[in-house]
């Protein structure tokens, strides 16, 4: 599974991405996370607002963070 | 696309794109708003498609702002149908400008333009706001 986190390296950013990590490491699911800073490839996304996450291909949520438990389901949707 | 997204206000701006004058219009005063830092123009026909950046955006920006041509309002039911409410929606037939009629000019992007900044939705807001006669009233500045 592939976890991308799209935004440009403020605590925001940072926050989602330690979430994740959270997330991923609750459910003992083996996850890719990438983060994506370059603006050219969040707006390939359609992403306005960052930060983004982007699971397999699929933006989940954007322009605020998520809970964690929001991101565990999504996680289990995908599993 | 701002470098810091921790303070920068999200404000997204959707112009409808239809055919007439009045879709022109809407269109160049997004592209005149969002030049001019006012908001972000984003893409209405990607929220129709339901692309998932797109979707996503609408529903995580702090504004999001609707300029349609006309009464038949498609931005903003497009938004609508993805669960996100306007906070603010403009009509530019509601601003002056007639369908069919009214000739696409700077001077006309530059009005809608200047009243959207100003929060004027309708000439009887204008009125309202003590607006009514171009003549009176400061011109200065476009804020």
């Amino acid at each position: 599974m592939k976890i991308e986190i799209l935004g440009t390296g403020c605590p925001k950013c940072k926050k989602l991405n330690e979430l994740v990590e959270e997330a991923a490491s609750e459910l003992s699911v083996l996850v890719e996370i990438i983060k994506v800073t370059d603006i050219n490839k969040i707006i390939d996304y359609g992403v306005m607002v960052t930060p983004a996450l982007v699971i397999d291909g699929n933006v989940k949520v954007a322009g605020k963070i998520p809970s964690k438990e929001e991101i565990i389901r999504w996680i289990k949707e995908k599993k | 696309m701002d470098k810091c997204c921790c303070n920068a206000k999200s404000r997204l701006v959707y112009s409808c794109s239809g055919a007439a004058n009045t879709g022109e219009i809407a269109d160049q005063v997004s592209r005149k708003l969002a030049k001019e830092g006012y908001g972000k123009m984003t893409c209405l026909a990607s929220v129709g498609a339901h692309i998932s950046g797109f979707v996503q955006s609408a529903k995580g920006a702090e504004e999001n702002i609707t300029i349609d041509g006309c009464s038949i309002n498609c931005a903003k039911k497009i938004l609508e149908h993805i669960g996100v409410t306007p906070t603010k929606s403009y009509i530019v037939t509601e601003m002056g400008v007639e369908k069919g009629k009214t000739p696409v000019t700077e001077e006309i992007i530059n009005e809608i333009s200047s009243k959207i900044k100003k929060g004027i939705s309708s000439k009887a807001e204008q009125e309202n706001n003590g607006e009514g006669d171009k003549n009176s009233g400061c011109s200065c500045c476009s804020c």
